[in-house]
C-alpha cells in the first residue's frame, strides 16, 4: 500500500544558523520584536510503497540517515501516514 | 602521474582543474564522467568546485552517491590519492572519506575573493614540501564553506595533525578577523587520517598560472608530484 511520510530536518541546536538569525531580524525590522529565536530547516514530504506502516517508517529512517540529513550538522523527525 | 578531474553535472571547475595540472604542472590529465564506473588508472583523482546537482538538498549530499564515487571511495579505502577542492571538499565530507561537514558561511553570503592560508604541517603529500611560516594567497569562492565538526573529532583531526590548511592573515597570523566564513578553527583544508584523501574549500587551481597574477596555487599542487608512484 502507499504511504506518505512527512518529514522535518532541523539544524542542530547548537550550530549557529544564520539564516534564522537573518530572519529573526527582519521581523523584528517588522515589528515583531518579540521573536526570540528563528530555526530554519527542511520540510520533505515522499509518497512510496510499503507492505504496511512499519516497513515504510523503516525505509524513511534509513532515507533520512543516508541521504536526507546529514546527522553532523541536522536532526530529522517524522510522520508516515496512509496516502 | 596520470590524474583524472571527476566531472558531476554542475561542476564548474573542472576545466580549471584539467588546465592547471595538464599546462601549470605539465602531467597527463583525463576526465571522469561521474557515471563511469572506470578511474582509467588514475593516481589521484580530484573531485572539482562547482554546484553538483544543484547544491540540491546539501552541497555535495547528492553526489556522493553518483555512480563513479563507488570506485573513487575503493581507491580512497585503498590509499590512493584524492584531492576535493570547494565543492570536492563538501563531496568528500558527504562520502565520509573526510570528517566534518562544511555549513553555510556565518555571514550568510557567497564569498569570492582572495584568502591567505598557513599550511600547518608537511605530514602530508599535498603539503609535503610547503613552507610552513609563509601565507599563500588563494582565492575562496563558496557560499558553504563553514568547516565544522563535533569536539571528538576536532581533536582528533589535531592530535593526528590532519589540519592541512587554516585560513591566516597575509603576514601568516591566525586571526578570527582572517577566518571569512566562521570555520572552526580557522580551518580551511584537512585530510583523512590514512593522509591520502585530502579536502579543502580555497582552489590552487585558480592562481596556478602567471597570467593570473598569482601562482601561490601552483605551489600547493605541485607537491602531488613529490610522491613516487
Amino acid at each position: 500500500m502507499e504511504f506518505i511520510a512527512d518529514i522535518n530536518i532541523m539544524p542542530m541546536k547548537e550550530i549557529l544558523d544564520p539564516q534564522g538569525k537573518a530572519v529573526k531580524l527582519g521581523l523584528h525590522n517588522l515589528g515583531i520584536d518579540q521573536v526570540a529565536d528563528v530555526r530554519i530547516g527542511k520540510h520533505i514530504t515522499l509518497r512510496l510503497e510499503a507492505a504496511d506502516a512499519a516497513e515504510a517508517e523503516g525505509k524513511v529512517k534509513t532515507a533520512c540517515e543516508k541521504l536526507l540529513a546529514n546527522l553532523i550538522m541536522e536532526e530529522f523527525t517524522f510522520e508516515v501516514r496512509p496516502a | 602521474m596520470k590524474f583524472g578531474v571527476v566531472v558531476f553535472p554542475g561542476s564548474n571547475c573542472d576545466d580549471d582543474a584539467v588546465y592547471a595540472l595538464q599546462h601549470n604542472l605539465g602531467q597527463e590529465v583525463v576526465k571522469l564522467w561521474h557515471k563511469d564506473h572506470d578511474l582509467q588508472g588514475c593516481d589521484l583523482i580530484v573531485l572539482p568546485g562547482g554546484f553538483s546537482y544543484g547544491d540540491y538538498l546539501r552541497s555535495g549530499a547528492i553526489s556522493r552517491f553518483s555512480p563513479i564515487m563507488n570506485e573513487v571511495i575503493q581507491h580512497a579505502k585503498r590509499g590512493g590519492y584524492v584531492l576535493g577542492i570547494c565543492n570536492g571538499f563538501q563531496i568528500l565530507c558527504e562520502a565520509e572519506l573526510t570528517p566534518g561537514v562544511l555549513l553555510r558561511n556565518n555571514g550568510q553570503k557567497f564569498i569570492c575573493r582572495n584568502v591567505h592560508l598557513k599550511a600547518e604541517t608537511n605530514n602530508s603529500l599535498l603539503t609535503s614540501g610547503l613552507d610552513l611560516d609563509r601565507a599563500f594567497k588563494i582565492p575562496i569562492a563558496h557560499a558553504e564553506g563553514r568547516y565544522f565538526t563535533d569536539a571528538d573529532s576536532l581533536k582528533r583531526l589535531n592530535d593526528n595533525d590532519q589540519v592541512l590548511f587554516r585560513y591566516c592573515d597575509e603576514n601568516g597570523t591566525i586571526t578570527d578577523a582572517a577566518n571569512p566564513n566562521g570555520s572552526l578553527d580557522n580551518i580551511a583544508g584537512i585530510c583523512n587520517e590514512g593522509r591520502n584523501v585530502f579536502g579543502m574549500m580555497p582552489h590552487p587551481e585558480r592562481a596556478a598560472d602567471c597570467a593570473l597574477g598569482n601562482t601561490d596555487g601552483k605551489l600547493i599542487l605541485e607537491q602531488v608530484l613529490n610522491v613516487l608512484v
